[in-house]
């Protein structure tokens, strides 16, 4: 008990530490270049502490509970030996928590707006749902693919650069025969997938896998399932964008 | 008392984002694995503190950082202002007449990495795993770094209309360059470190500067050029972690 209480009160230190530059940041710009008052500094100081809290509780929680339960599982299902379950874990894991992503809630209906703005849906309610809908499931299904990619990776130690480095070539190629009003969207697709949640829970998915299997180093081969994450929901969007021209 | 209120409804938000993925983790070890989770009440713990952790530190950022941060993005493209630093209006508008825009672009991008809680988590795994041979801070900089670089550049690309698959397409040139000589352990942590960065505090700060300047460029639209600013926040930190091992041979620490 007096351990986890000593260890919280690191966790808020270091929070006050990493928080302290965007103080910084927006204090400099706000006093020598925007030049206006704030109002409301109060509620700025409250929030500030809740942020650094909050922060504090993560990280905490982070080595109680993401990680060893990541490794744990990914240990497990290396013992038992079914590379059938470990897909099955990875792809669930990654659609799961992407479908209930807000961040992709947010980036699905601002780019059903985008659609709309394009003519190239109706602007209707049922049109503008029907597309977000169709955007998040799309993302979803491939960043259950993409961890399944990762598993496999770690399985057969295929190169990780030829793997990412392909995908994004075959990015770029997608990319030239794509409808424009869908690139900027799948682009950025990429980047809005991994949630705070879910980067700890396939760390060490990836990491206990790679440290339980013979022969493979969980640094050089536990890291990697994050990068596919990022990669295949660009090329799935993209794709999504060109068959939706054809129906 | 609002705050308080707030506050609640965060968690309780967090804790119905968080409860499909912990029933399924635990669904999966009772009926597949068929084995007692160990330490189970510490799991539970964690749990609860990952929840509150993750609802307090939203409804900290949406009080405050959030809406500061957009105002402030807002001000600096606000076409008074950049006529009051360049002195030109509208199209006459030159790339360097921005020039606050960038800064900011570039401090902001790497002052909210630096808080990001999942990059925190995955350097913390990352230096228990290469035994302290890659350090937290160490990586979290070299990370940041490149979000700054990067999100100061989409600016520039949609300051100048440029189109963004050929950032992205010599991006990921300089990538395979690199990956051909920097060290081997350090590769899939620095392709993995693009996707970590974008996130909770990322995010929602650069999307609305891009939106911004969209708005205040002339022949910019704000659907299709805003984007894109995420894109390049994933893409620098990949070169800046493959320099920080390239400099760690150097120094002699690999």
């Amino acid at each position: 008990m007096k351990d986890s209480l000593a260890a919280l009160s690191k966790d808020a230190l270091f929070s006050l530490r990493d928080l302290a530059p965007i103080v910084v940041v927006i204090a400099v710009f706000q006093i020598f270049v925007i030049k206006q008052p704030v109002d409301g500094f109060l509620s700025l100081v409250f929030g500030g502490l809740l942020v650094v809290m909050g922060l504090a509780f993560f990280i905490f929680g982070l080595r109680l509970a993401l990680f060893p339960i990541g490794e744990n599982l990914a240990h497990a299902l290396a013992r038992k030996g079914s590379a059938a379950w470990l897909f099955t874990f990875a792809f669930v894991l990654g659609f799961g928590t992407t479908i209930a992503e807000p961040a992709l809630l947010a980036v699905a209906n601002e780019a059903a707006e985008v659609a709309v703005g394009a003519g190239v849906i109706g602007n209707t309610e049922a049109d503008i749902e029907n597309y977000a809908l169709g955007l998040r499931l799309v993302v979803a299904l491939s960043v259950g693919v993409a961890l399944m990619l990762g598993v496999l990776r770690i399985l057969t130690n295929w190169s990780l650069p030829v793997m990412i480095i392909g995908g994004y070539v075959l990015v770029v190629i997608i990319t030239t025969i794509a409808p424009p009003d869908i690139v900027g969207i799948a682009y950025d697709s990429g980047g809005v997938t991994t949630s705070t949640v879910t980067v700890p829970l396939v760390t060490a998915l990836g990491v206990g896998l790679a440290s339980s299997l013979r022969g493979r180093n969980p640094m050089t081969d536990g890291f990697g399932l994050i990068a596919f994450a990022s990669l295949t929901p660009i090329l799935f969007v993209l794709l999504y964008g060109i068959a939706r021209q054809w129906i | 008392m609002d705050l308080i209120r707030d506050s609640l409804f965060f968690v309780l938000d967090t804790a119905k984002d968080v409860a499909p993925i912990v029933i399924f983790l635990f669904a999966f070890q009772l009926f597949v694995i068929r084995e007692r989770i160990p330490n189970f009440w510490q799991i539970v713990v964690g749990f609860v503190f990952v929840t509150i952790g993750l609802g307090l530190f939203l409804v900290g950022l949406e009080k405050t950082l959030f809406p500061l941060g957009r105002l402030m993005a807002q001000q600096l493209t606000n076409p008074d202002f950049l006529h009051e630093v360049s002195g030109r209006v509208g199209a006459a508008l030159l790339w360097h007449d921005f020039h606050w825009v960038y800064l900011f672009a570039a401090a902001i991008g790497f002052s909210t990495t630096l808080a990001e809680p999942a990059l925190m988590a995955v350097s913390i795994k990352a230096n228990e795993v290469s035994a302290g041979a890659v350090g937290v801070w160490g990586l979290r900089v070299a990370v940041a770094l490149g979000v700054g670089f990067g999100v100061a550049l989409g600016c520039y690309r949609i300051i100048t209309g440029l189109p963004l698959e050929y950032f992205i397409a010599a991006g990921y040139l300089v990538v395979i360059v690199q990956t051909t000589v920097a060290p081997k352990m350090i590769v899939p942590l620095a392709y993995d470190s693009g996707g970590v960065t974008t996130s909770t505090v990322t995010v929602p700060l650069i999307t609305a500067l891009g939106l911004g300047l969209a708005e205040a460029v002339p022949g910019r639209s704000p659907l299709l050029d805003g984007f894109g600013l995420v894109a390049f926040a994933s893409l620098f930190p990949i070169i800046s972690v493959l320099a920080y091992g390239q400099f760690a041979v150097l120094r002699g620490k690999i």
